[in-house]
């Protein structure tokens, strides 16, 4: 086939492959964007853009808006969720485990559902608000800041709950009776030797809160009224009334990955600094409290987890309220289901179809990307390896946009087609499955691949023998997040469908807005019902009760 | 069956860095050949280009006389034994052995036969249908020779194979791995930093240092015989001494060493009337004699190990100096600030170019 000395074999066109995968749906749209935002409608080359934005009051509050409750999120996700990590893993709580998996269920389902569930709730016409008016208790207003705030802090804490929690069973316990030894106890020690050891990864957790919560659309949106941010302002520009100016949404969005690729550089950069190997021999063992620490323990615990899941529990409740248009009307009933399955399937099916497309390519090329950037260490695959991690700093909106801009025109139309949000979804997703099948390839030997080579296989046949099997649990539990994200994704969508590729994401968004709160319970409740199946499913085939993030 | 490997100048660099400069090595049909040397000294980089997994710069390397440079692993024909053993984790013991036979086109009947004589040469039958994590490091060791000879390689490779285990596993596996070898008659290349492992296993080593062979010889003669102090140093222990030439007489030399000692030694190149040289005396080869015949030295530790017994001396030179004594044939065991007389086996005793620090002795080479 090839000449003696040409090393073109099956990662040659894996590499190939990815090269082309990324520079048509990543790099070429990037570049576009960055063109764009330095343009003008007349102008080849001008700062306009950023001049403007900069300039106008309406923008650069929006940016201070985001920073602020961005940050502010951050930091109280901090102060709740690493408490939470240090009791549930030092101390005996019952019900541990129902607790964790509530915890997880909250932290994979959308944000804008948690917000949409607390308007219901909190809201101006919010059965609690209700309640308590006619007892003459005015609650604060849930719009604005305060309300993006509390949901984004039920949503996210998970986040550094779950990193926390990881990186404290990989503390060894005889380094807290070391500790002990050396005269440190009780707060002391947790100061001086546990925190200091989990703190890079804290750090780590609260960079993907920090993106996350910069990047989230649907929040805003609906609990903002006036207290715009920026993936606000990214959108309104290019479906603006007036017309949309694809040139200064590009600076805009230009502006945004620019501040989150900085904040994913000072992590990298402090977290490299401070890394540190641990020889792990004796995991933490929980000890049972007594008295007074132990209620408060407990309920901490359970208050934490009723808040994080109250969202969900409460959507579910009314999807079965019976309605009367966009009204409520008395009793319980299937109405909602019925009125989503007969006007909404195809949004359903949809989401099932791009769903199910979008995976099986995470999968595939997922599994064979993290086998490249591990094990063929070259130029090519530390660029790959910038490439797939890459779509953790764009957000969601920005990334839709992206697309659609680079192809919606020819040589390659693809705005208003299926493909473009599969594409989405694929590139969008794929860090979940690469990042924890590269973490399993890593403790693998390279020396079983050259074993198997040694008997007579070829890179292909090794891989598919011998490397693939060893690699499956380290794909499933990174492809159970693919999978359940793609489900949930809204942002990137709503810049790419139109009336034909709906999915049940947008159109809860749309019912949302529209006032028709009764489907759009019924469909989040689907939505929530297949994503705890999944998760069930999940912990029965790989027999955990956890997920790695 | 059994082939020649023919290497020969051949290069290795890692971008600028030069692991191999040119190196030449001949390992004969059948023979266990072991590459030994520090780590770092490229005796593994050697091997895994034998293997195909690093490529050759410069030079060639040949299977008799097929040159194997430019062959892709997979078509080599080589079996090899890796470090961590690399069995498949997700295969039985006996799909692990099966696994290389599957490849080779052979009827069922004839794969079935073959896995389960070679699960019993290596004694693992028992453990058939077990995974490899409910197995010992020792019994994943059988495994792993087992998988890389039962498809009747042309060559094995063993990159420090031992290396993981325990000692007495590994003296286990020692002789289990020579035994194996040399029923089926199969050229072993073998990669170790254990010099008594190498001693005990070799037909021929191969002593390594920054990416040259130093000298190549069976472990008799290596030990006995080395061609420079590296390998003397590096090959069990020995004492360094300055000497000077004094003269010859009826063809030996005769050698004043810096204690004082006359040593009356044959063989030796020839050599001027006063040059400095290196004396090398192993612990063992000193004999406690009297005052007139010995070197005076006095006991600074004694450590009593059973069957001989080992002392630190000062000869007055400045530096330790290391002498064995059987027990057996001890006359009495002396203690720390004694003083002893010593004499030396001047049959046994090595003589080095002060300068160059390689043999005096006629007759040793490095190699080739």
């Amino acid at each position: 086939m090839f000449k003696k000395g040409v090393r073109f074999d099956f990662w040659s066109f894996v590499g190939l492959l990815s090269l082309i995968f990324f520079g048509l749906f990543l790099v070429i749209p990037v570049i576009r964007m960055m063109v764009f935002s330095v343009q003008t409608g007349k102008a080849i080359f001008s700062f306009d853009n950023f001049a403007r934005f900069f300039s106008r009051k309406y923008y650069t509050r929006a940016l201070g808006n985001s920073i602020k409750v961005v940050s502010a999120a951050t930091l109280l996700v901090m102060v709740i969720g690493v408490p939470l990590a240090y009791i549930t893993t030092t101390f005996k709580i019952k019900g541990n485990r129902l607790i964790n998996i509530l915890v997880i269920i909250s932290m994979l389902s959308p944000p804008f559902l948690g917000a949409y569930s607390w308007i219901l709730m909190l809201g101006r016409n919010g059965e609690i608000t209700q309640f308590l008016n006619r007892l003459g208790i005015e609650l604060p207003s849930i719009y604005g800041f305060g309300g993006i705030l509390l949901v984004f802090v039920l949503k996210l804490f998970p986040y550094i709950y779950m990193y926390t929690k990881g990186a404290l069973k990989k503390v060894d316990a005889s380094l807290g009776e070391a500790a002990e030894s050396l005269g440190y106890h009780g707060i002391q020690k947790v100061l001086k030797v546990s925190l200091p050891l989990v703190l890079p990864t804290i750090l780590a957790g609260a960079t993907i809160v920090f993106l996350r919560a910069f990047a989230d659309y649907g929040t805003p949106y609906l609990l903002g009224e006036g207290y715009n941010t920026m993936p606000v302002i990214v959108y309104q520009e290019w479906v603006s009334e007036t017309g949309a100016n694809a040139y200064f949404a590009s600076a805009v969005a230009m502006i945004m990955i620019v501040i989150a690729a900085v904040v994913f550089l000072i992590q990298k950069w402090i977290t490299s600094r401070k890394n540190y190997t641990m020889s792990m021999l004796n995991p933490i063992q929980p000890k049972q409290l007594h008295g007074v620490p132990n209620i408060l323990a407990h309920a901490y615990v359970y208050l934490i987890a009723i808040l994080a899941t109250l969202p969900q529990i409460y959507i579910i409740l009314i999807s079965f309220r019976n309605t009367k248009g966009v009204m409520w009307a008395d009793g319980y009933g299937f109405s909602s289901y019925i009125n989503v399955f007969t006007k909404s399937l195809s949004s359903i099916l949809n989401t099932f179809e791009f769903g199910i497309i979008a995976i099986v390519i995470v999968v595939v090329l997922g599994t064979l990307f993290a086998y490249l950037t591990v094990r063929k260490t070259n130029f090519f695959s530390k660029i790959l390896d910038v490439f797939i991690m890459f779509p953790y700093v764009i957000p969601g909106t920005i990334f839709g946009l992206l697309l659609l801009m680079t192809y919606n025109q020819p040589p390659l139309v693809l705005s208003g087609t299926a493909i473009i949000i599969i594409i989405s979804y694929v590139i969008r997703r794929m860090p979940y499955t690469v990042r924890s099948s590269a973490a399993i390839l890593r403790q693998i030997s390279p020396s079983i691949d050259e074993a198997s080579a040694s008997l007579g296989y070829g890179s292909m046949q090794t891989f598919f023998n011998v490397t693939l099997p060893v690699m499956v649990p380290g794909v499933v539990s990174g492809a159970i997040l693919s999978w359940i994200t793609i489900l949930n994704e809204l942002s990137s969508t709503l810049m790419l469908y139109v009336g034909r590729t709906q999915t049940m994401t947008v159109t809860i968004f749309q019912e949302i807005s529209r006032g028709g709160y009764g489907p759009a319970a019924a469909l989040s409740t689907i939505l929530t019902l297949t994503m705890i199946t999944s998760l069930l499913i999940f912990f029965k085939v790989t027999k955990s009760e956890d997920i790695d993030l | 069956m059994a082939v020649a490997i023919h290497i020969k100048n051949v290069m290795k660099k890692y971008e600028d860095n030069v692991v191999i400069h040119n190196l030449t090595a001949d390992m004969q049909p059948g023979e266990l050949f072991t590459l030994l040397g520090p780590s770092g000294c490229g005796k593994t980089t050697l091997l895994r280009m034998i293997a195909g997994f690093n490529s050759v710069e410069a030079g060639t390397i040949a299977f008799d006389d097929q040159v194997i440079n430019n062959i892709p692993v997979y078509k080599r024909n080589f079996g090899m034994v890796f470090q961590n053993y690399a069995i498949f984790p997700n295969m039985t013991v006996y799909r692990n052995i099966e696994y290389g036979l599957k490849n080779k086109k052979l009827d069922k009947q004839e794969i079935r036969r073959r896995v389960a004589e070679i699960m019993e040469t290596v004694q693992i039958t028992q453990f058939k249908d077990r995974y490899p994590n409910k197995l010992s490091g020792g019994q994943q060791q059988r495994v792993a020779l087992a998988r890389a000879i039962v498809v009747q390689p042309q060559v094995l490779l063993m990159d420090e194979p031992l290396s993981n285990l325990d000692a007495k596993l590994r003296i286990e596996m020692r002789e289990a791995i020579r035994e194996v070898q040399k029923k089926i008659g199969i050229t072993t290349v073998y990669v170790t930093h254990d010099q008594e492992e190498a001693l005990a296993i070799s037909d021929r080593i191969a002593v390594m240092n920054k990416g040259d062979i130093q000298q190549i010889e069976t472990p008799e003669s290596i030990y006995s015989r080395p061609y420079n102090t590296f390998v003397a140093e590096f090959i069990g222990h020995s004492n360094r001494f300055l000497g000077i030439v004094e003269g010859q007489e009826s063809g030996d030399t005769l050698i004043r060493m810096q204690t004082g000692l006359p040593i009356r030694v044959k063989n030796v190149k020839p050599l001027a009337r006063g040059t400095e040289v290196l004396v090398y005396v192993r612990p063992e080869e000193f004999i406690f004699t009297d005052e007139q015949q010995g070197m005076k030295a006095t006991v600074l530790v004694k450590r009593f190990l059973g069957k001989y017994i080992h002392y630190v001396m000062d000869c007055g030179t400045g530096e330790h100096v290391e002498v064995t004594a059987d027990t057996s044939s001890a006359e009495r065991i002396h203690q720390p600030g004694e003083t002893v007389y010593l004499g030396v086996n001047v049959n046994r005793v090595n003589l080095f170019d002060k300068e160059k620090e390689t043999t005096l002795l006629e007759g040793v080479e490095s190699h080739v």
